[in-house]
């Protein structure tokens, strides 16, 4: 079968790329896109380290297919700082130590940043759930 | 030196890894690539233990675009017969027969071929056409199995009491005589448990980049817990010299253990040698289930014998735990630590390795000590309910302090641990009510904690900023505790300060990322090098200006004349001195190798409360306060995070983490939906108490605070599920199916 291609945006940017039917938005972004701020942690969507938002909601990127991007707008954890300037949540996760080794952090901030977009003033179980 | 009045040492400051870790510009292993980069797999045993007596790679050769294929072969064998060669706590007789198999396969996982070619799915359907020839035979996954008279041997080479056996090997620590001991006892308590093996749990795969040249240089990128481990073990097992292999550190993205030892570089190193092309190797969560970890399962006797007082005169523990296909579990761990918070005359403390058809055991955050210490904490829960004795307060009694002599050998120098018993006792969390069906429960624990072999490099820039560099991957935040203790030291601002992971050919030996040793140890040797960076700047300042070096102190980032006496000078900084070093002497720079002594151990106590669902059978915590003897915290921070963290894994030990076996004795659960790890949504807010009782031995008296944090927890959590339920558990995990068994059983036999 002939590669899918793909017409989308990641992070504001006009992307085209092709693709195997089969290829996860993981393997596009840490692959042929270079984009290797997601990680592959379980590649069954239980952990969260590969979390992008798909037009605004939050997805594990293992679990969606790259052809699925097709028309949607992308943002993953490389479109979060402006430039120089680091978006508030990196800010306070360095100043409150909220990592350790790192490597689900790209996960966990693109999830706070979609939950705060869609309740600005979660309680403490919404944001654990 | 002793640093006191201390302006950044304790500061919670932005780690030096902040920015590319919260923008996912942080490179990991899997993160990195070659021109020219192609893909290893790995083809694994689907039976727990079979004789291999052939493999075919003819056809998986032939696939179009397969570039190397390797067997046992090609890996270099440490045969049986010589004898032990060790890298540190490893066997290279086990470890090169886990990378890969050679006679028999030994657990369903355990790798028996690589292939590399263009790309992974080609890699994958070549690893299809291997034929292996495989003689099955009968297995033993559990201890008992493999205890049994007629069990399945695993390493026929082994015998144990002059018979085959299983068990490969027996060590105790032993203090007085228990048998007076016990006689002079008014009250024993014996009881036995088993806990199941727990994988580390790391969120990172194991993955690794591998190129080599023609000339047989060969350069590695891998998520390893020491990049020197993984040179010495991919040299040994591929008989390229250590001198050609260049180790580079990648972030790694956790380990706790499990990245002590190597998977996949040897096989990527050999497939990059055949093919000429550099192999990238990553593995699944699957695979990393099957294949990598865990720590052992155990099963554990304990008795301990009292006075009505409460004095403890004797304590006997056996502990025999699962090493998985090769001999090697944490039984020194179980047998030094679950008795060492206790000064008590008389103790046996004995451990059995028991090898069975699993996957190797890898360290696990205090190997073997949360074992023992689930037996010895629960026992004295039950010990403290005879006496009607405070819990605490029975620990407190018996206590061990400075001059109490250890079953496992050494005399405890000033040491926190009543400390963390006192904090515990008056902290607001011991002395809060508790609702219907919640209960409170506490547990103790200890770990050595390691020093060993650091080396570090601190160099001035021409600029007259400074940057240090440390052999250690940084797991848990150690850079921003180096940064800080660096900062202290030459008085500059911390961010003035780049600290950076040395590749195995830019820096001197550096042991593992483990034992709770890197920020202990690299302090020592940063503290060092930066005292001799000190005299240098000194001298420099003496020499401009015509004075005695003696004459000269440095204070607040600068040279400054001693008194009054010894000159009128302006200050000279760090950079004015940078700036003048190439007239003056040329670099400023020193770097310190050490074997470092003087790790003392750690000890916390932990306060846990539960709520337990009895329709459902869930038990929840609600509430945990973990203390600790941290000896001095550099990065409060990161100290907690440790603590909580460690807690966080205990607890999953504790209520759920467990694999489930099939009929055909493979894994069934190899991923986290189905092994569950406690989330977000599992834990409550984890609470730390920082005790510091600075390590008289350490020049910022610094302790390791990364392995203690877990091994109070799952008695922590049992005694607190007793406390609730009025039943106690002797086997983890306290699971809800298990949890129901126990509340529907008829009340006699409850958890009998």
């Amino acid at each position: 079968m002939p590669k899918l291609h793909v017409t989308t945006s990641v992070n504001g940017e006009p992307v085209e790329f092709l693709c195997e039917p089969y290829e996860t938005m993981l393997d596009a972004l840490r692959g042929q896109l270079g984009l290797t701020g997601s990680k592959e942690g379980c590649a069954s969507g239980d952990c969260g380290a590969c979390s992008i938002t798909l037009d605004g909601r939050l997805v594990c990127s293992c679990l969606m297919l790259a052809a699925e991007a097709e028309g949607h707008e992308i943002r993953t954890i490389e479109g979060m700082a402006r430039g120089e300037k680091l978006h508030p949540l990196q800010q306070k996760f360095l100043e409150h130590a909220a990592l350790q080794c790192g490597i689900c952090t790209s996960g966990m901030l693109v999830a706070s940043e979609a939950l705060l977009a869609r309740n600005s003033n979660p309680t403490e179980e919404e944001v654990r759930f | 030196m002793n640093v006191v009045n201390n302006k950044w040492i304790g500061q919670r400051t932005i780690r030096p890894d902040g920015v590319d870790k919260v923008t996912g510009r942080a490179a990991f292993a899997a993160d990195t690539t070659m021109p020219g980069m192609i893909w290893g797999k790995v083809l694994r045993s689907p039976h727990p233990h079979a004789r291999i007596k052939s493999i075919n790679t003819a056809k998986a050769e032939r696939l179009p675009g397969v570039k190397a294929v390797v067997t046992s072969r090609d890996v270099v064998d440490f045969t049986i017969e010589k004898g032990a060669v060790m890298l540190g706590i490893q066997d290279m007789r086990w470890m090169c027969r886990n990378v890969m198999a050679r006679d028999k396969a030994l657990f369903p996982g355990h790798p028996v071929a690589a292939v590399a070619a263009t790309t992974e799915a080609i890699a994958a359907e070549a690893c299809k056409l291997i034929e292996v020839d495989y003689e099955v035979l009968p297995w033993a996954i559990e201890i008992d199995d493999a205890l049994k008279p007629d069990a399945p041997i695993l390493h026929e080479f082994n015998k144990f009491d002059g018979k085959p056996s299983n068990i490969m090997g027996r060590i105790e620590s032993k203090k007085g005589d228990i048998a007076q001991g016990f006689k002079d006892a008014e009250i024993v308590i014996e009881r036995s448990f088993t806990t199941r093996p727990v994988h580390q749990g790391y969120i990172e795969p194991h993955a690794c980049l591998i190129s080599v040249a023609a000339d047989g240089k060969t350069t590695i990128w891998s998520s390893s817990q020491g990049q020197f481990m993984v040179r010495a073990m991919t040299s040994m097992l591929t008989g390229i010299p250590q001198s050609d292999i260049r180790a580079i550190p990648a972030e790694i993205g956790g380990g706790f253990g499990g990245k002590t030892i190597v998977y996949l570089e040897p096989l990527a190193t050999l497939l990059a040698k055949k093919s000429g092309r550099p192999v990238k190797m990553v593995m699944t969560r699957e695979e990393v289930m099957r294949a990598t970890g865990p720590t052992s399962g155990s099963k554990s006797t304990v008795k301990i014998g009292a006075r009505k007082d409460g004095t403890i005169v004797a304590a006997h523990g056996s502990f025999y735990l699962q090493a998985g296909a090769f001999p090697g579990s944490p039984i020194r761990g179980a047998v030094g630590c679950s008795f060492a918070p206790y000064d008590i005359p008389h103790v046996l403390s004995e451990g059995f390795d028991v090898c069975s058809n699993r996957s190797k055991v890898a360290a696990y955050r205090a190997p073997g000590a949360p074992i023992g210490a689930y037996a010895v904490e629960c026992v004295l829960d039950e010990l403290a309910e005879a006496l009607k004795i405070d819990p605490l307060a029975l620990r407190l009694k018996n206590a061990a302090k400075e001059g109490t002599k250890a079953a496992h050998g050494p005399v405890f120098p000033r040491i926190g641990y009543i400390e963390t018993l006192q904090a515990a006792q008056n902290h607001p969390h011991y002395a809060a009510p508790l609702g219907k069906l919640q209960g409170r429960g506490v547990a103790s624990g200890f770990w050595f904690n390691a020093g060993g072999e650091s080396s570090a490099q601190v160099n001035i820039t021409e600029d007259g900023n400074v940057v240090v560099t440390t052999g250690h991957p940084d797991i848990g935040g150690s850079r921003a505790g180096i940064a800080n203790i660096c900062a202290e030291l030459l008085g500059i601002d911390y961010k003035r300060i780049s600290v950076i992971i040395g590749d195995t050919q830019t820096v001197g030996f550096s042991n593992l990322t483990g034992g709770s040793r890197v920020l202990f140890a690299s302090s020592m040797v940063v503290t060092q090098a930066a005292d001799k960076v000190i005299t240098t700047l000194r001298e420099r300042a003496a020499k401009i200006w015509e004075i005695d070096p003696e004459a000269v102190k440095w204070e607040n980032g600068a040279a400054h004349p001693v008194s009054p006496n010894a000159g009128q000078f302006e200050p000279l900084t760090l950079a004015d001195l940078a700036e003048k070093a190439p007239s003056q002497g040329g670099p400023i720079g020193a770097s310190v190798q050490l074997n470092t002594q003087g790790a003392e151990g750690g000890f916390g106590t932990h306060i846990c409360d539960v709520e337990v669902d009895v329709d459902l059978g869930i038990v929840r915590v609600i509430r945990y306060t973990a203390v600790q003897d941290v000896g001095r915290a550099v990065h409060p921070s990161y100290v907690e995070g440790q603590l909580q963290g460690g807690v966080a894994q205990g607890i999953g030990w504790a209520l759920n983490e467990e694999y489930i076996y099939n009929k055909d004795g493979k894994v069934d659960n190899p991923g986290f939906l189905d092994y569950r790890m406690p989330v977000c949504s599992d834990l409550p807010m984890l609470d730390c108490a920082l005790v510091e009782v600075p390590n008289p031995k350490h020049p910022q008296g610094v302790k390791g605070v990364g392995e203690v944090p877990l091994v109070p927890v799952m008695a922590a959590v049992a005694n607190a599920v007793h406390n609730a339920l009025g039943k106690r558990f002797y086997s983890l995990p306290m699971s809800p199916p298990k949890v129901s068994e126990v509340l529907d059983a008829p009340a006699q036999q409850a958890a009998e």
